[in-house]
């Protein structure tokens, strides 16, 4: 089944936010990094077999947040539990243990500069299984085509777009198969077409290979087509969630300031300065 | 005395207080990343390939540099040693002081100051740069150890390849001192090459030297690969933390070479 072709009918039941059959739970996370507390509070519930998104302004932590729900760091307090277990009591072999069932989508790709598109698709085979090479090209071949890059598999990640690197980024990620993949900010300095292949690519996988999906991201509209959850953060804690049309008819001023993208609101666009004209008018200019 | 004088010393003692500690914080930090990488080795010794890439290229691609300086530092080295014997009529023995100088002293450690420029600089920034682009949080989140995979490989590629690349460095030397000394200033070559075959022992002198670059090898290695590992993952860390790993790997051989040398001569 190609996944490339990303037109395609939607699941008839999708995972909704309430829900018992949560394979991610975080309760109570509190974080804070010197002496900025960057969640206090924190409560997400992940609902197996959906696209989660999680959206905020920028800083609001939401690559921390992933690296805490997959054991990077460490909370001061609070739990984060994986289908079950939880996280971060886990030993290093425990923390690798679950790893193998997770794929991480990262901002940048973060593919290995040093091996080819096919080697780096390869590369956890290769670590953790004993599968022969036919077999291993024949994987790698598939998930490269399932994101339509079959034909770059010699490439070297230098000589590929943004995109691209993305695109083969989540080949790797989904090479093991794993049971929920964390995409952080997919969408960055991606051009529209790449944009449009990428938001169906992650839906498509998730419907066909039966993932979780967790978007982290603060591109409303994009993460709005695909997401059958939204949880929206601000200062540390999530401030609503629900449907993404659940947050488009939310009241809350923090909500709409960032759903309709406005600059004045209860998030300031100014970072905290002193009063504009003295500092301009003082000595120093500084 | 002042109280400024006596703020002034307070704040001295404090510096040299927290420079200790980091001193100490960074030394521990370093003997538990070498046992890290002990633990690890297995790892690596299992896949010998990535071993084999990282000799090639912390040592092979380093072999220019360290023929041409081993070259002429061989020569400079016939020079001054003619300059100065001839005075005393034993210009014959240039080949055996070339050869002694070279093997013991400065073969391992000009090699293992050249290693550190252009092999330790090359291993920091690309760990360090691996660490910035994200590439060793993507090994950890696929459940492999950038420790095994990335460090453990180019720690040994850097211990294998520089005694190897001493040995050509003194080899080169000498060379370079026949050359000067036969050839160029007409000192005899049944002399020059007798002299050094009578004095230069295989075990006191060539083996000391083999031993010195093995240690140099862990140091600059060990060095390189913990600076690249803990950098702050900017431009501006990857940047640091390759300088920091140059200054400190070439103090830490010289101040080795020092105690190296003790402990072999004792031994005679």
């Amino acid at each position: 089944m190609s996944l490339s072709g990303v037109e395609g009918p939607r699941p008839a039941v999708r995972s909704g936010c309430p829900g018992s059959d949560n394979i991610v739970s975080i309760r109570d996370l509190a974080y804070a990094r010197g002496q900025t507390m960057i969640f206090d509070g924190l409560d997400i519930d992940i609902r197996r077999g959906g696209v989660t998104a999680i959206m905020g302004p920028s800083g609001t932590g939401k690559t921390t947040l992933l690296r805490l729900i997959t054991g990077q760091e460490l909370p001061d307090h609070g739990s984060v539990t994986f289908d079950g277990a939880e996280v971060t009591k886990m030993s290093r072999r425990e923390l690798f243990r679950m790893r193998k069932r997770v794929g991480m989508l990262f901002q940048n790709g973060a593919l290995l500069t040093d091996l080819s598109v096919y080697d780096n698709v390869a590369f956890p085979l290769r670590e953790h299984t004993r599968l022969s090479e036919r077999l291993i090209r024949h994987i790698v071949l598939t998930k490269l085509h399932a994101v339509g890059l079959r034909g770059a598999w010699q490439l070297m990640p230098s000589q590929l777009s943004g995109g691209m690197a993305r695109r083969v980024a989540l080949a790797r990620a989904i090479v093991m198969d794993p049971e929920i993949i964390y995409y952080d900010e997919p969408f960055v300095g991606l051009d529209p077409i790449s944009m449009g292949v990428v938001v169906r690519l992650i839906r498509r996988m998730n419907d066909a290979l039966g993932l979780t999906s967790v978007v982290v991201t603060h591109d409303v509209d994009e993460v709005s087509s695909i997401a059958d959850c939204t949880f929206l953060l601000s200062e540390g804690r999530v401030v609503a969630s629900g449907t993404p049309q659940d947050l488009q008819d939310h009241h809350s001023e923090t909500v709409v300031q960032f759903m309709a993208g406005m600059a004045d609101g209860p998030v300031p666009f100014h970072y905290p300065a002193p009063d504009y004209s003295e500092q301009l008018l003082s000595r120093s200019g500084k | 005395m002042s109280n400024a004088t006596i703020r002034g010393l307070r704040r001295l003692a404090l510096e040299v207080l927290y420079s200790l500690r980091g001193f100490f914080g960074t030394f521990g930090a370093g003997q538990l990343f070498l046992l890290r990488i002990i633990v690890n080795m297995p790892y690596a010794l299992a896949r010998p390939r990535l071993i084999i890439k990282q000799v090639y290229v912390t040592g092979v691609q380093s072999l220019v540099v360290i023929m041409l300086a081993g070259f002429f530092v061989g020569m400079v080295l016939a020079l001054q040693a003619h300059l100065t014997l001839s005075r005393f009529g034993a210009e014959d023995t240039i080949g055996m002081v070339a050869a002694l100088g070279l093997v013991r002293e400065l073969g391992p450690v000009v090699t293992a100051l050249l290693f550190a420029g252009r092999a330790g600089t090359a291993l920091s920034s690309e760990i360090g740069l691996m660490r910035a682009t994200d590439q060793l949080s993507g090994m950890e989140m696929m459940a492999v150890d950038p420790i095994k995979r990335v460090v453990v490989p180019r720690f040994l590629g850097g211990v294998i390849a520089m005694p190897i690349l001493a040995v050509i460095f003194s080899a080169m030397g000498i060379f370079g001192a026949w050359l000067e000394g036969v050839i160029i200033l007409g000192v005899d070559e049944g002399a020059f090459w007798s002299q050094m075959q009578a004095q230069v022992d295989l075990r006191d002198d060539v083996m000391s030297g083999v031993i010195k670059s093995v240690f140099f090898g862990i140091a600059a290695s060990l060095l390189a690969v913990f600076e690249g590992y803990n950098c702050v993952p900017t431009a501006e860390g990857v940047g640091r933390a390759t300088t920091r790993g140059v200054v400190h790997t070439s103090l830490t051989v010289l101040v080795l070479n020092f105690m190296l040398t003790a402990w072999l001569l004792g031994g005679n």
